[in-house]
């Protein structure tokens, strides 16, 4: 297969020294692999995620992402942004959408957007996420033709959370119980838990920094119901997830008496260990919670 | 109270409904909810809210704009979009919540001392800042959200982590000393006082109109 291509948006969280740097590490490392080449989008700002509305008007955070596709637009004119951060996915495709519907919007953004010598011209691209990516453009199939160390023996809870999954989510997947990442966890080798109720429940977001009692009962359920289907980890696309759902376990513990220990991976570091990538370029490192199994694969 | 509100007062009298299509982010869906209580039942954070969405979309109707305004709920907006993947109608009822929120804070009307009000105000500014998100101070802006003796507190609670997170490299310690942002910081900062100011005139009109 030739090499793809694509505009990458890569977000704040994902920046060196920030919470979701492990999270590029196994992208890039993954994107080795398949042959795909990330351009990033030159200068990129922040899209202010879903939490920005206090400060940010509606207008304000559309020029923000405005600001985005137009570099896009203008440096990787017909390539797909890519991202993969769920919540820089979302804002960016909200607010083309939003753009697109309305002109008088679409007006006042291209106004704002002269202060940066830019211009939204076509408003014609793709906003994807990285999941999309690998099961529309690649597919099961493929990605599978890559493993080289199947993940036998392990079950894996895929916990899709909220904004990889609605509202855009994976065409043909369901918001109520979408199936692509347990896939995708079968492709590689391992064991999906198929019925894992909270696989689409909310770990409180960022609410998880201003409300962290109410966060942190929600992120309870979502761990407890991946040990009671028999899961020795958690897999999530999203950085949010990941954090929420791993960091905060020894406050959950010390809460509720539970005894949780979950790792929880990202799914670009379960597929560069299938692919026969050591702990390092698979981002293992960057667990909080060691992925002890996954540790032994990669070492094997 | 703003003097903006007292205008927007006098101006949609008796209509808060118009006052919210025309100033409120996708605020003319509200007049579209047929009351059904779908979004109230999918809220993970529905047990905390002083009025469910549902129960605001009809208070809109019923002209409560004080009550509305002042509400803590849409401020307990998680943005997990349950309501809209949900929402017979398509109401699209995350995006009007941060609509509804960002106009009471905008006409000083809302919440005071509530965390996510001050959270989210803090992540913007942060972000304003250099164009890109300071985890660090933004994360050190929470713990002391509420004073410095408090903050120690909070600090000390998350230290754990925070050490968790510096060894595994995913905080910089010296992100205190600037850390990342756009280079086109003049233009970054033009652009988006430009779009402020548009969005200004834009409700001021709505006054005159």
């Amino acid at each position: 297969m030739a090499t793809k291509e694509y505009s990458f948006y890569p977000g704040c969280s994902s920046q060196k020294g920030a919470s979701s740097s492990n999270y590029l590490i196994s992208v890039e490392t993954l994107c080795e692999e398949l042959d795909i080449k990330l351009n990033t989008i030159p200068d990129w700002n922040c899209c202010s995620a879903s939490i920005g509305y206090s400060g940010g008007g509606e207008l304000p955070r559309l020029a923000l992402s405005a600001r985005n596709i137009a570099l896009s637009e203008q440096h990787h004119g017909g390539q797909d942004i890519v991202a993969t951060c769920a919540a820089c996915w979302l804002a960016t495709r909200e607010a083309a959408e939003r753009l697109d519907e309305n002109a008088d919007l679409m007006a006042e953004t291209n106004e704002a957007l002269k202060e940066v010598g830019l211009k939204l011209e076509k408003n014609e691209t793709k906003i994807r996420h990285m999941t999309e990516v690998l099961i529309e453009d690649f597919g099961y199939d493929e990605l599978g033709k890559h493993v080289k160390k199947p993940l036998e023996g392990m079950k894996i809870a895929g916990y899709v959370g909220c904004q990889t999954n609605r509202p855009f989510g994976i065409a043909g997947e369901s918001f109520e119980n979408p199936k692509y990442l347990d896939k995708l966890v079968e492709t590689l080798g391992a064991e999906p838990v198929e019925k894992y109720d909270k696989k689409v429940s909310c770990c409180g977001g960022a609410l998880a920094f201003s409300e962290p009692d109410k966060s942190q009962a929600l992120v309870k359920d979502i761990i407890e119901a991946a040990y009671d289907g028999g899961a020795e980890m958690i897999v999530t696309p999203c950085p949010v997830c990941q954090m929420n759902v791993e960091v905060y376990q020894d406050q959950i513990n010390a809460t509720y008496g539970t005894k949780f220990k979950m790792p929880v991976v990202y799914y670009s570091t379960l597929m560069s260990v299938a692919y026969g990538r050591n702990a390092k370029e698979s981002a293992l490192d960057g667990q909080i919670i060691k992925a002890k199994k996954l540790e032994e694969i990669a070492a094997k | 109270m703003s003097d903006l509100n007292t205008q927007l007062v006098e101006k949609y009298r008796n209509n808060f409904l118009q006052e919210v299509k025309d100033n409120v982010e996708e605020g003319d869906w509200v007049k579209m909810c047929m009351q059904c209580g779908v979004c109230s039942g999918s809220c993970p954070m529905g047990p905390y809210w002083d009025h469910p969405p549902q129960e605001i979309f009809m208070m809109i109707r019923a002209n409560k704009r004080e009550e509305v305004l002042s509400s803590n709920s849409m401020w307990m907006c998680t943005s997990c979009y349950n309501c809209i993947a949900r929402c017979p109608r398509e109401l699209p009822i995350t995006h009007i919540m941060h609509g509804l929120a960002h106009y009471a804070k905008r006409l000083g009307l809302a919440p005071k001392n509530q965390p996510t009000i001050k959270f989210s105000q803090l992540f913007w500014d942060n972000l304003m800042k250099k164009g890109r998100v300071n985890e660090l101070k933004l994360g050190l802006s929470l713990y002391f959200m509420n004073g410095f003796a408090e903050g120690v507190k909070k600090a000390w609670k998350m230290k754990d982590i925070g050490l968790g997170m510096t060894l595994t490299r995913r905080l910089n310690p010296l992100e205190i000393l600037g850390g990342h942002g756009v280079k086109d910081q003049t233009g970054f900062q033009n652009m988006i006082k430009k779009a402020q100011e548009l969005e200004a005139a834009r409700i001021e009109s709505s006054v005159k109109k």
